[in-house]
């Protein structure tokens, strides 16, 4: 192909492009298609809250970016990271990588795919109220020709790959200008009716053909999709949502819908057990723990009583009695596969030695706390509180507990209004420093540092070392501080950690689910194969 | 007629005013709605100027006045979920609860009259004692226990094996206590847009299929209840002194039951019907999430989930302006079949 002779100059570029690669698309075009139309019909707890994939941070956009979208690079089952529409990436020097782009892409308006609509894309991250804390290392994106392109952070950023995986480049040219009401087309509206709210145009394997909120979307198959070796057949999904559990596990059972997420730990023996339906669980990544408030309960300030808490706590029996398995037992933030993953941290179950501890900080009568905890966020969230209170009993602490709706819990949460307040954690990043910038860093209402740390646990050296760590590139050096600082925080018990809650989804027999499935809960359906119906 | 029906209206507009000021004062307690727009890591400065651009932050009574100034041109607000004025939202939805409230109210009527009607003329019949005794069954079960049983049964199937099932009338009893499935477990399927936003299921067998388990399931509670409040009318009917002169007199029995006693019964049965028909209203609130049936009940459950503020004080709103129409219909209705009823309530 010509493509790299184009000229760089813009205006000029764009429409010779558009002609190139209209034409080489026309080719694939003729290429055979499958015979019979597949459909998937799938439930999910949730739609996604907008067709704008900057709108919100959050599980249901990223899974609808990755059927409407593809990320500069993504996330493999391992963890490795998987070239999409960036196919090579070298790091220059310690501030500025440079990444070559897939070529011949083109959007689902029929635009051409260039460097200049990943510029424009990173830029309105910056400009998300969500994503803009995350891109905030980013200092520009320097377009170097159409398929080139580099990224230059503000220090050495050793974690620009997993940003890359958050960026789904969209069309630029598709959301210039202005819709009829005289609104720019790329305005970022959280409430309100933008026009990227309601337009999408990606790369993605799949378009959106319909949309009615809260009831369904339809999604059909991009026909020019560019990743040719993708295995996907599938043409046509029908996405439900189904917030109440039992029905959604109904649907599946009685064949409405094809594949579900997430499946409750109460009917995970029932999708087992039907002949027609299988069952993929995984070790999930996000963290249920507790924080002990310091400046609310002073003997949480001594480190005994947090290690005799820890001691108390039976992760293991929760893990298994109350979560039925579908939990992995913690000891730290991060879990395995992450870089400050410490093998050797295991849950410390020992009363005997919760008790002794208690004795020596001088507590051995014990003492009154209150407890806080969401009743319909987590798996099992306020069985869970309800537990640990009662463990919590025989080492003398008497628990006033009180559970409610997440909407209310986080006007809670952000109070502080209680000595010991449960909260779940899933690094944004995929990184283990994002556990502690926001969970257990001294805080700092500037930075944003330790915004969700409800303990006020607060150690500068940790905080330094996580600095360090943050414009470390060597990964070896930088996995090793991160480690540094699991320790720390377990040897000194920061929080009280409890267990990973895992992944669980569904499908009938004839859809194969489990190679598209990963951790972060981003199925990526375009590689789905679903075996013809008869 | 005018007149009552101009107080009617007036009704209507201090029901919704009164709403509208008790669900503006709880609103601080459904949550914090921003909390439900951001990502878990945006930083208090943003969601600070968020709120602002909302106007949480201005004192609760600038917040009404603004409210109610809209709300007198008919602009309830925005819903934050799905970023379009309420009143849209909530006219996409009523459809489906309309359609299922007369479904329920239709398999109501059908069963309740002749059930009602037979038990009262033979009260020791065998099958009066089957109809009570299921009726009560019906009144204790919760319509969120009827609509998972009714899933399992004839969505999902029961496949039950107590007879020996090598022998050829244990099969056929298995056979017998076992379920298909196959009904549609949930939603509405594909419903027929008739205009503007009513979408019917009306229109096929297909979308009549999936109305099925949830009317039954939102008429479990009433049905029973129809039932016995028509028996026990009808038996006082029966003992009154026009129907033993009618009876004296030699009229046929067929025409004193169904002219004469029926008429009569149906008086405090209408009066009690219209209400609990807006009742069903509320109750279709559980049926709709069981089903994840798309009308105002889901809408209304997902909007408290979320702490959808504007979506949640329209919708109290206007299930207040439907109570009073339902009322006001009942009151009309009632002034047809008996006359001697005067709607203003003046002495003639």
């Amino acid at each position: 192909m010509t493509l790299n002779a184009v000229s760089t100059k813009k205006t000029f570029k764009k429409t010779l492009l558009a002609s190139l690669v209209g034409a080489s698309m026309a080719g694939a075009a003729l290429l055979p298609m499958t015979a019979s139309a597949e459909t998937l019909r799938m439930a999910y707890d949730a739609d996604p809250v907008s067709l704008d994939i900057h709108e919100q941070l959050s599980g249901g956009i990223l899974q609808l970016s990755h059927m409407t979208h593809d990320p500069l690079v993504r996330w493999t089952q391992s963890l490795d990271f998987e070239p999409r529409l960036a196919t090579e990436w070298e790091q220059v020097d310690d501030t500025t990588m440079r990444m070559s782009l897939r070529e011949g892409v083109e959007f689902h308006s029929g635009n051409p795919f260039t460097a200049n609509d990943v510029a424009w894309t990173i830029e309105r991250l910056k400009q998300s109220p969500d994503f803009k804390a995350i891109f905030e290392p980013i200092e520009s994106v320097e377009v170097i020709d159409d398929y080139t392109v580099e990224i230059n952070t503000k220090e050495p950023y050793p974690l620009l790959l997993n940003l890359a995986t958050y960026v789904f480049p969209m069309d630029s040219e598709f959301y210039s200008g202005n819709d009829e009401d005289g609104d720019p087309k790329d305005e970022i509206v959280k409430n309100g009716n933008s026009y990227a709210s309601r337009n999408v145009s990606g790369t993605g394997p799949y378009t959106v053909t319909d949309r009615q909120q809260g009831v369904r979307t339809q999604f059909t198959r991009n026909p020019n999709y560019w990743d040719s070796e993708s295995p996907g057949n599938v043409d046509n999904i029908i996405l439900t949502p189904i917030s109440e559990n039992a029905t959604r596990v109904a649907a599946l059972l009685s064949g409405d819908v094809d594949f579900i997420a997430p499946v409750p730990p109460n009917d995970l023996d029932r999708v087992r057990e039907s002949d027609d339906t299988q069952l993929v669980t995984m070790s999930g990544t996000r963290i249920i723990f507790f924080h002990m408030n310091q400046e609310r309960v002073e003997a949480f300030q001594d480190q005994r009583v947090r290690e005799a808490f820890a001691y108390a706590v039976n992760q293991e029996g929760i893990a298994d009695r109350l979560m039925k398995g579908f939990a992995t037992p913690a000891a730290q933030f991060s879990p395995e596969g992450y870089a400050g993953h410490v093998a050797d941290l295991e849950p410390r179950y020992d009363l005997e030695r919760a008790q002794e501890l208690m004795a020596e900080a001088g507590y051995a009568d014990g003492f009154d706390i209150t407890m806080m905890a969401p009743n319909n966020r987590y798996v099992n969230d306020a069985k869970i509180a309800q537990a640990v209170a009662a463990m919590l009993a025989r080492i003398n602490v008497n628990v006033d507990l009180k559970t409610m709706p997440k909407a209310q819990y986080w006007g809670e949460f952000d109070d502080r209004a209680a000595d010991m307040m449960m909260i779940g954690w899933h690094a944004d990043t995929e990184d283990s420093a994002n556990f502690h910038e926001y969970l257990t860093a001294c805080q700092d209402a500037d930075s944003g540092a330790g915004q969700y740390n409800a303990g006020n646990f607060c150690n500068p050296e940790l905080d330094a070392l996580i600095a360090a760590a943050n414009v470390e590139v060597d990964r070896e050096q930088r996995a090793e501080m991160l480690q540094q600082v699991e320790q720390t925080l377990y040897d000194q018990a920061a929080i009280l950690p409890l267990h990973w809650q895992d992944l669980a989804w569904a499908s009938s027999n004839r859809v194969d689910i489990e190679p598209v499935l990963n951790v972060m809960n981003f199925p990526y359906l375009g590689d789905l194969v679903v075996e013809p119906s008869e | 007629m005018i007149a009552f029906l101009v107080k009617r209206l007036f009704h209507a507009l201090l029901v919704m005013f009164v709403i509208s000021i008790i669900a503006f004062a709880i609103q601080d307690n459904l949550g914090d709605p921003i909390q439900q727009m951001v990502g878990q890591s945006v930083p208090e400065s943003e969601r600070e100027a968020l709120r602002e651009e909302l106007g949480l932050n201005d004192p609760m009574l600038v917040q009404y006045a603004r409210f109610a100034v809209n709300a007198a041109q008919f602009d309830f607000g925005y819903s934050y979920v799905f970023n379009q004025p309420t009143t849209e939202v909530i006219a996409r939805h009523l459809p489906a609860t309309l359609e299922l409230v007369a479904a329920s109210t239709f398999l109501i009527i059908v069963f309740s009259v002749p059930i009602g009607v037979y038990s009262a003329i033979k009260p020791r019949a065998l099958l009066t004692r089957f109809f009570m005794s299921i009726s009560i069954v019906g009144i204790s079960i919760p319509v969120f226990l009827t609509a998972i049983m009714l899933i399992q049964l004839f969505a999902i199937g029961v496949s039950w094996t107590p007879f020996p099932v090598d022998t050829s009338w244990g099969n056929w009893l298995n056979e017998l206590i076992s379920t298909e499935g196959g009904m549609p477990a949930y939603g509405r399927g594909d419903p027929v847009t008739v205009f503007g936003t009513w979408d019917t299921n009306f229109a096929s067998f297909k979308g009549l299929s999936y109305l099925v388990l949830p009317a039954i399931s939102l008429a479990s509670i009433m049905l029973p209840l129809f039932i016995r409040l028509i028996r026990a009318e009808m038996l006082e009917v029966l003992q009154s002194d026009y129907v033993k002169f009618a009876r004296a007199k030699g009229i046929s029995m067929r025409r004193i039951y169904f002219l004469h006693a029926l008429k009569n019964t149906m008086l405090p049965v209408i009066t009690v019907g219209g209400v609990q028909i807006g009742t069903l209203v509320a109750y279709t609130i559980l049926t709709e999430t069981v089903f994840q049936w798309p009308g105002m009940g889901l809408m209304f459950l997902d909007a408290i989930e979320r702490s959808d503020i504007p979506l949640i004080v329209t919708y109290l709103m206007i299930v207040g302006l439907i109570f009073v129409i339902t009322n006001t219909i009942v009151d009309l209705i009632y002034g047809l079949v008996n006359p001697t009823v005067k709607l203003t309530g003046k002495p003639s």
